[in-house]
C-alpha cells in the first residue's frame, strides 16, 4: 500500500517533469532566433522530458515485458537523437541557413574551403 | 581513413569476427526486449534474425583497438546522465527566459586519439549532454564541428572547448588502449585548437 | 493521479500547439522538420503518460514504431534537402 503510494508519486513526479521539459523544448523552439539555436531545444529538454516520462509509465506499470519495451524505446532515443540532430545540422549549415550575427565565433567557415573561400576564421 | 569500406587493409579477420559477435550479441538482446520475455524460441530466432540482418546489411569494419574498462565505463555513465539533467534544465530555463536572446558559436575541436570509434562515441555524447550540437565531422583529422548556445564570449568558447576534451578523455579512459590513454596527455595540435 | 493526468494533459497540449505554430511559421522546411520531431516527440510522451495514467500497456509497441520513424523520417529530408540557395 505505502510502497504503491510512493511508487505512484515517483511516477507523478517524472511525469509532471517530463510534460514540463517538453513544453520547455516547445518554447525554446517557438522563441530561439536561429534554426540551430532552435534544435538545441529540439534535442535535449526534449530527449530528457521523453526518458522522464517513459520512468514514469515504468513505475506505474510494473511490469517486466513493459518495461523492456520501454527500456527499448529510451535507448532508441538515445542512440538516434544526436545522429539525426548531426544530419540536419549540417543541412542546415551547409543551406546556409545560420545567423551568424548571433555567433561568437565560426570556426568552421575557415575550413571548409571549397565552399566557403576566405582566409582563416570568421570572427563576428 | 576515407569511409571508403571496399579496402580495409588494417582490419584482421579475428576482429572481424568478434565485430559481428558483438552485433548479433546486440540484435538478440534488442530482439529479446522487444519480446520482452526470455525464451529459448526467442533466443533461436533473434539469432536467426541477426544473422539475416548481417547478411543483407554488413557492417563496415570497425578498429577497436583497447578493452572495456568498467570503472572508466561507470565514471563516463555518471557524468553522461548529470550532464544529462544539468544541460536540459539550463537550456529549459533559457527557453523561458523571454527576452534573452541567445548567442552561440560553431568551434573546432581536434580530438586527442585519431579513431573513429572515439570520434562517433564523443560526437554522440557531446551533441546530447551539454547545449552543444554536431554541425559537421572531418574523419581524416578527427575534428568536430560543435555548435555551442549561450556563450557569451572567448572565455565561455574556450571553457567549452576544455569540457569537450574532458569528455574524450572520460570516453578513451572507459574503453581506450593503453596507448590511446598516454595520447591524451600530448598538448593539442597546435594552431589548430587554439584561437590564434 | 488525477490532477497528474490533468496536469500532465495540459503541458503537453500547450507544448504540441508551440510546436504546431512553429510548423505553420516554417519559415524553411528544415525549420519545419525538426519541429515535426519534436511533434512526434511529444505524442510518444502523450501515448506513454495515457498508458501511466490508465495503467494499460496495449499502446506500448506503438512507441517504438514511433521512435524509429522520428528518426527514419528527418535523417532521410534531411539527406535529401536541397544543398544551397544562395
Amino acid at each position: 500500500m505505502t510502497a504503491d503510494l510512493v511508487a505512484d508519486i515517483l511516477a507523478g513526479t517524472c511525469l509532471i517533469s517530463g510534460a514540463l521539459l517538453s513544453l520547455a523544448a516547445g518554447v525554446g523552439l517557438l522563441r530561439f532566433p536561429d534554426l540551430l539555436s532552435r534544435m538545441h531545444a529540439a534535442t535535449k529538454p526534449q530527449v530528457l522530458g521523453l526518458l522522464l516520462i517513459l520512468a514514469g509509465t515504468a513505475l506505474r506499470l510494473q511490469n517486466t515485458i513493459d518495461i523492456t519495451t520501454l527500456v527499448l524505446v529510451g535507448v532508441f532515443q538515445l542512440a538516434t537523437a544526436p545522429v539525426a540532430a548531426h544530419m540536419v545540422g549540417r543541412a542546415v549549415y551547409r543551406a546556409r541557413q545560420v545567423r551568424t550575427d548571433l555567433l561568437v565565433v565560426d570556426e568552421l567557415a575557415g575550413d571548409r574551403a571549397g565552399e566557403a573561400p576566405g582566409p582563416g576564421d570568421r570572427v563576428v | 581513413m576515407n569511409n571508403d569500406a571496399a579496402a580495409p587493409p588494417a582490419v584482421p579477420v579475428r576482429s572481424r569476427w568478434r565485430d559481428r559477435a558483438v552485433a548479433v550479441t546486440v540484435l538478440v538482446m534488442v530482439w529479446m526486449l522487444l519480446w520482452g520475455v526470455f525464451s529459448w524460441a526467442n533466443l533461436i530466432s533473434g539469432l536467426a534474425v541477426s544473422v539475416v540482418v548481417l547478411v543483407v546489411f554488413p557492417l563496415p569494419p570497425v578498429i577497436f583497438a583497447g578493452r572495456l574498462r568498467l570503472l572508466g565505463l561507470l565514471h563516463f555513465a555518471w557524468r553522461f546522465l548529470t550532464d544529462l539533467v544539468v544541460a536540459s534544465v539550463q537550456l529549459a530555463v533559457l527557453a523561458f527566459r523571454f527576452g534573452h536572446q541567445p548567442r552561440s558559436a560553431i568551434i573546432r575541436v581536434p580530438l586527442r586519439v585519431p579513431s573513429d570509434l572515439v570520434l562517433t562515441l564523443t560526437g554522440e555524447a557531446v551533441s546530447l549532454v551539454p547545449g552543444s550540437l554536431i554541425v559537421d565531422t572531418d574523419q581524416a583529422s578527427t575534428t568536430l564541428y560543435i555548435h555551442v548556445i549561450n556563450v557569451a564570449d572567448r572565455a565561455a568558447v574556450e571553457a567549452f572547448r576544455r569540457n569537450v576534451y574532458e569528455t574524450e578523455a572520460r570516453i578513451v579512459r572507459a574503453i581506450g588502449s593503453d596507448a590511446e590513454i598516454r595520447m591524451l596527455d600530448h598538448p593539442v595540435p597546435a594552431g589548430k585548437g587554439e584561437l590564434t | 493521479m488525477i490532477v497528474v493526468g490533468v496536469t500532465v494533459s495540459a503541458l503537453l497540449c500547450a507544448a504540441v500547439a508551440l510546436v504546431l505554430v512553429r510548423i505553420v511559421r516554417g519559415p524553411t522546411t528544415l525549420d519545419r522538420i525538426v519541429a515535426v520531431d519534436v511533434l512526434l516527440a511529444i505524442v510518444i510522451c502523450a501515448i506513454a503518460a495515457e498508458a501511466a495514467y490508465t495503467r494499460d500497456a496495449t499502446s506500448l509497441p506503438i512507441l517504438v514504431v514511433l521512435s524509429i520513424l522520428g528518426f527514419i523520417g528527418s535523417v532521410s529530408v534531411a539527406r535529401f534537402s536541397p544543398r544551397s540557395r544562395r
